[in-house]
């Protein structure tokens, strides 16, 4: 194989195994050595080796257990070095050894349990939310923090800073290494879920001239879901959010044009849409409905079904889509909700029933440019065009969002 | 570990009848003991009200001032402490969950 090539190979090859390899090991072994810079140093210096090995020898058969032996020697060497250790090294040896024999049980390099320990951990409800998102995209998603600024548009020093506090906090507070017990697991769940589900609405509400680790925040959400799917594979709010974003990603080329503009749902070119992965998404949310245990993220995975598979925006069934945000609201009273269900309603009642089922919700979305936006839209289609200039005024001065600023200029430049 | 557990009167108490006020400290001794005997709880104390206090405070020359009252001016109000000994912040949080009345309570670990 030419080197050029074979280095691409190795490249992609590299990276999936990175991404699927890394937190487990990282799990591991904060796991046995208590420490989580100890850890993530280890398991880098190992992803070191493989980039001046792999592109020279080729790609071993198991890329997971070449970097587990490579970590777990460079863990005895280290441990033998540090003072810290003498007293439990034999035992964390033992433990080190141990990580081996269970690959050849599960096929992997090690058993799951270890990376649902560091998510849980990572989400701690002692750790500041700003904490949980950096430190579960760095330590499970495995992203760099330079990355992770970028994503979320703040200085990298800010980023750090997080995620040593938050180490700093789990070692001086207590913080436990463990997946929650079954009666705290409900609470605790639905923490991890909004942690990702935040990642993801970041990348999501991204346009398409940002940086692009703010746009793949939405797949690195995505991927880390489907982990946490394939660990608790009984959670139906886990399948209901694993199939919420997938219902998003399905659709996601259709939301900006070739130049970068923003598309709603009504203009969306239904042709874009991936829907094979719409009919998987489906699926997996039909599982989730199954396992009869509702909650509000199957229901808005359940929405967003009835959109992507309505054959086009007039055809869509707005009387079950009204009906699902009603259930929701019942879960969650989001005024945000209450908004998308007013929505809802002018499709299927008309303009006039939905502004006034948006009118009591002024005073908590007042500063809220999608409020605006949607009164905006329902007060054109009445008629009342001077009001709804006013109004998508408002909406503009609210969003930073450059694409929405563009979408909402130009309908103002037009009338 | 070892954890503080400040106990604060967060201004969600009901005035209660002296009946109510008489169960209600009926419950908080019998929790107090059981995680005491338990060896959960090293000690603690319910503390006089603020209007109680007296703050010292000493500058950098070695000069003391005292006055009179809390040093923080705060809604909610340290009324009792305790000291407890548990595995880690989740046993510390859900022992903090039981406390039978409605109070805010700041958990600090311990250094040892």
């Amino acid at each position: 194989m030419a080197p050029a090539s074979r280095r691409r190979e190795v490249d992609a090859r590299l990276a999936a195994t990175v991404r699927e390899e890394r937190g487990r090991l990282v799990a591991s072994l904060v796991r046995i050595l208590g420490d989580w810079d100890v850890a993530e140093e280890l398991v880098q210096e190992a992803l070191v080796a493989a980039l001046q090995t792999w592109p020279r020898d080729g790609l071993p058969e198991r890329p997971g257990a070449w970097l587990l032996t490579v970590a777990r020697r460079r863990a005895l060497d280290r441990l033998r070095r540090d003072a810290r250790y003498r007293d439990r090294l034999a035992q964390i040896g033992d433990e080190l050894q141990l990580m081996d024999t269970r690959a050849d049980e599960t096929g992997g390099p090690m058993g799951s349990d270890d990376r649902l320990r560091l998510l849980f951990t990572c989400c701690h409800p002692a750790l500041s939310l700003e904490a949980q998102v950096a430190l579960t995209l760095r330590t499970v998603a495995g992203l760099e923090t330079p990355a992770v600024a970028r994503a979320f548009l703040v200085p990298e020093a800010t980023v750090a800073q997080r995620i040593v506090r938050a180490k700093r906090k789990i070692r001086d507070a207590g913080i436990p290494y463990r997946v929650p017990e079954p009666a705290e697991l409900p609470g605790r769940l639905a923490g991890v879920l909004s942690v990702l589900y935040l990642v993801f609405n970041e990348g999501y509400l991204a346009s398409s001239g940002e940086a692009p680790e703010r746009r793949e925040l939405c797949t690195d959400a995505a991927w880390l879901a489907s982990l946490l799917a394939r660990l608790m594979p009984d959670e139906p709010e886990v399948l209901g959010l694993l199939a919420l974003m997938r219902l998003h990603l399905a659709r996601a080329d259709a939301r900006f044009a070739a130049d970068g503009a923003l598309v709603l749902l009504p203009g969306q070119d239904r042709g874009l849409w991936d829907h094979a992965e719409i009919a998987r998404a489906v699926e997996l949310l039909e599982r989730s409905l199954r396992m009869d245990r509702p909650g509000p993220y199957q229901v808005q995975a359940a929405i967003l079904a009835c959109h992507a598979t309505a054959a086009s925006y007039a055809e869509t069934d707005w009387g079950e889509v009204v009906a699902l945000y009603d259930r929701l609201l019942q879960m969650t009273d989001s005024p945000i909700v209450a908004l998308n269900r007013a929505l809802a309603l002018a499709e299927r009642d008309g303009a006039q029933p939905a502004l006034e089922a948006l009118e009591p919700l002024e005073w908590r979305l007042a500063g809220y440019h999608l409020y605006h936006a949607s009164r905006a839209m329902l007060l054109r289609r009445l008629g009342r065009l001077d009001e709804a200039t006013d109004a998508d005024r408002r909406a503009l001065a609210r969003t930073d969002n450059p694409a929405e600023q563009r979408l909402l200029a130009e309908r103002l430049a037009s009338r | 570990m070892r954890y503080m557990m400040l106990i604060c009167d967060n201004g969600a108490w009901e005035p209660l009848s002296e009946e109510e006020n008489r169960a209600l400290y009926g419950r908080i001794a019998s929790w107090w003991d059981e995680h005491r005997q338990a060896g959960r709880i090293v000690e603690g104390h319910q503390l006089q009200p603020p209007d109680t206090a007296t703050t010292v405070r000493r500058a950098p020359d070695g000069n003391v001032t005292v006055t009179d009252g809390p040093f923080l001016e705060a809604k909610e109000v340290v009324g009792g402490y305790g000291i407890i000994d548990v595995a880690d912040l989740d046993a510390a949080i859900a022992l903090a969950s039981g406390w039978p009345a409605p109070d805010t309570i700041e958990i600090r670990p311990v250094i040892e």
